[in-house]
């Protein structure tokens, strides 16, 4: 129990570093998955085939792959530099293949909202007048988001978790500052376990809980 | 086509696999006509109402509005949606606006008008439906009747130059069916061109120039109310007559 007082301000930066990595890939997921979205009941079908592709690649792959595949391939290998500091570097380079790999299902919770609003919001769209562009931002994309709001809290705590998978790439988020201290305190690792563990649920359990009221909150009323 | 015609269909044609669900339609409708199409179920009645503003599309024939064949698709197609009124069955009304934004949504969005003049044009119409007091309130907040009079509203809205109707009534529970049907009667005074498809006989009476029967996918005969329900000239129209006028 000691050595989670003693490291509390440590503790505290690592989770702080999952929190900054879980919403700067959230909100990139989000309008990632909302581009894929629009693509995927676009007109042309060049389009459609392209994000259906990309979907299927990034949710099949492994999310360490995907993150190996940032840092090894767009970092090291392609020698892509965002930043001159390592760190900030090896933390945008976990927000790409994080926001890679959430876009794809951010996709699927969407593309499942939109077939939940009836054709004839569409078709009262088109009839005055809006485009394919107008008529997804104005009237059938709002209501699917609100058609999943509950399955998108799911996958932002998903990937709340996920996060701790960027360790791959060199970001020092909560698990790693976990195994840190297990190598330090050998001596207590029961507790330095549980003291993460209730960490992450700490930061989950309210998501799920503002996405289920939310959600309820936000439903279209037919 | 003279140039009182507003709407021009000529030969069209449509057929879902072996089932032709327009044959060889020819139709006009002049400015400020209002045209009521009756007909048993499976007509074609929906069919060639929607294809008016390509809702559905055609395998044959042309289609204009306003001297203009109907574009295929894009920017060409949305701007004479835009000119083209839309009332439907199920009301579609947006269901995540309120009231008074279903009706303002398109002409700040598709006309670019500034959103107050949008938004005193809408509690105008809104008004002029009878629906004023409603207009915080969301569609599902309202009774059918009502919810098919703030559609209405909406499609005055973009000010058309042609209204279509698509059933206006047949979702509607009887006790509401007049308060649309009188909207659309002092309209129909007022000028409007309208294409009315329903079921509504009083009404195609009433406010109809001209009555259209159509069956399996053709328009069996035109006539004035008068005329048609006078003394019909085809024996299709005259036994479908006799089913819904007998009780």
């Amino acid at each position: 129990m000691e050595a989670l007082l003693f490291e509390r301000d440590t503790i505290l930066a690592a989770f702080w570093m999952t929190v900054r990595l879980t919403a700067i890939s959230a909100l990139g997921s989000l309008a990632l998955g909302t581009v894929l979205t629009a693509m995927r009941v676009a007109p042309l079908a060049s389009l459609r085939g392209a994000a259906s592709a990309y979907v299927s690649v990034a949710r099949n792959t492994p999310l360490t792959l995907v993150l190996l595949f940032t840092g090894l391939g767009i970092g090291a290998n392609l020698g892509v530099e965002l930043s001159d500091d390592i760190a900030t570097n090896n933390f945008w380079l976990a927000v790409i293949g994080l926001t890679a790999y959430t876009s794809a299902f951010v996709c699927e919770a969407l593309r499942s909202g939109l077939n939940t609003v009836p054709v004839g919001q569409a078709e009262a769209a088109r009839s005055l007048g809006l485009g394919f562009v107008k008529t997804l931002r104005l009237i059938t994309l709002p209501q699917a988001f609100r058609a999943v709001v509950a399955p998108l809290g799911s996958i932002l705590i998903a990937l709340t978790k996920n996060t701790t998978i960027a360790l791959v790439v060199g970001v020092s988020e909560a698990s790693v500052r976990m195994r840190e201290m297990i190598e330090t305190y050998g001596d207590q690792v029961i507790e330095i376990f549980l003291g993460f563990a209730a960490g992450f649920v700490l930061l989950c359990l309210p998501m799920g809980l503002l996405f289920g009221w939310l959600s309820k909150r936000m439903a279209v009323a037919r | 086509m003279t140039q009182a015609d507003l709407i021009a269909l000529d030969q069209v044609n449509k057929r879902y696999g072996e089932l032709r669900v327009l044959r060889d339609v020819n139709l006009t409708v002049r400015r400020g006509e209002v045209v009521v199409i009756i007909g048993p179920s499976g007509a074609g009645k929906s069919t060639l109402c929607r294809a008016i503003n390509r809702l559905e599309t055609i395998d044959s024939g042309t289609i204009t509005v306003d001297g203009t064949p109907l574009p295929a698709e894009g920017k060409a197609l949305a701007r004479l949606r835009a000119e083209v009124g839309m009332v439907f069955q199920s009301f579609n009304l947006f269901a995540h606006k309120t009231v008074l934004d279903n009706v303002v949504l398109g002409q700040v969005h598709v006309l670019k008008k500034p959103k107050d003049a949008a938004v005193r044009k809408a509690r105008e119409l809104l008004d002029r439906v009878g629906i004023g007091s409603q207009a915080a309130k969301f569609p599902a907040q309202l009774s059918g009747g009502q919810q098919q009079r703030v559609a209405i509203a909406r499609a005055l809205a973009m000010e058309p130059k042609v209204i279509l109707f698509d059933e206006p009534t047949s979702a509607l529970d009887p006790e509401m069916v007049n308060e649309v049907l009188e909207v659309m009667t002092s309209l129909a005074r007022d000028g409007m061109t309208m294409v009315v498809v329903t079921h509504e006989m009083g009404f195609a009476r009433r406010a109809a120039d001209r009555v259209v029967f159509m069956a399996d996918g053709e328009i069996v005969e035109q006539d004035t109310p008068g005329g048609f329900f006078g003394a019909p000239s085809s024996v299709r129209a005259q036994s479908f007559l006799a089913k819904i006028l007998t009780h």
